[in-house]
């Protein structure tokens, strides 16, 4: 027996309202991060000693800058999504639940912003 | 609103400890760890684009002892929670549910971990000492 009016099984966003929204968003995120992340570790341990000059040579490039921006996003992008599941598993009151999960998404924002924003720097200012 | 208290999912504290649980808490809390550390990358790329004397700072607190630390604990965080992560990704689509293939699966990512942490370091040194 479904016990859902017939909208909300067509809507399929089930309890939570949201659906499999967040769960895949961490999938996707999490699958990109793979290559992304084996990048930028394989890439830091190759510019192991590297001064500021060579540091800021090596994000200048473009593609390193591309590849630089996509990281932030989906790590920044992945780790809100995953703060977001421990803070509703270990926060019983409702008020400081939705609190601390909407500081995490203010501090994710702005966490992206800047340093999309620093690589841009590096890569376009002389 | 009323306080529930009644115990909260995953109840920690009432089950035997074994590996899988274990390596389950272990993939929480490097994901933790991991958010803390994205704070110093993007710290550390504000500095990249600030100049020369704010990097140095920067730099110079990371390639500290306690910056050094930390550092190694971050990667050894990053490979075990990319690792397990993957395995993550293979129990989603289904696969690995046995107990003895999770455990496989669980004793591999721990391998993996030690390896890539150890491959990582060393490379950094070789490099370091190549330059």
């Amino acid at each position: 027996m479904d016990m859902r009016k017939p909208l909300a099984r067509v809507r399929g966003l089930g309890a939570a309202g949201e659906g499999v929204g967040h769960w895949w968003a961490q999938r996707v995120t999490a699958a990109a991060l793979v290559p992304l992340s084996l990048w930028f570790v394989i890439s830091l341990v190759m510019l192991a000693g590297a001064d500021y000059a060579a540091m800021h040579a090596w994000v200048a490039q473009p593609w390193v800058s591309v590849l630089l921006i996509l990281f932030i996003i989906a790590t920044l992008h992945h780790a809100q999504l995953g703060l977001q599941v421990v803070i509703e598993d270990y926060v019983p009151t409702p008020l400081l639940r939705i609190a601390s999960i909407l500081l995490v998404k203010a501090v994710a924002v702005v966490l992206v912003m800047a340093g999309v924003l620093a690589v841009l720097q590096v890569a376009l200012g002389g | 609103m009323a306080v529930n208290d009644r115990p909260l999912s995953p109840a920690l504290q009432v089950y035997r400890w074994h590996l899988l649980m274990a390596m389950s808490i272990l993939h929480r809390a490097s994901g933790v760890l991991l958010a803390l550390g994205a704070v110093v990358l993007v710290v550390w790329l504000l500095a990249l684009a600030s100049g020369p004397e704010a990097y140095v700072r920067v730099s110079g607190v990371i390639g500290s002892v306690p910056g050094q630390v930390l550092l190694f604990g971050w990667s050894a965080a990053l490979f075990y929670h990319l690792c397990n992560g993957i395995r993550h990704l293979f129990w989603d689509a289904g696969k690995g549910y046995d107990l003895s293939a999770a455990y496989a699966s669980g004793y591999a990512v721990l391998a993996a971990t030690l390896i890539l942490t150890l491959a990582a370091w060393g490379g950094a040194c070789l490099v370091l000492g190549g330059s």
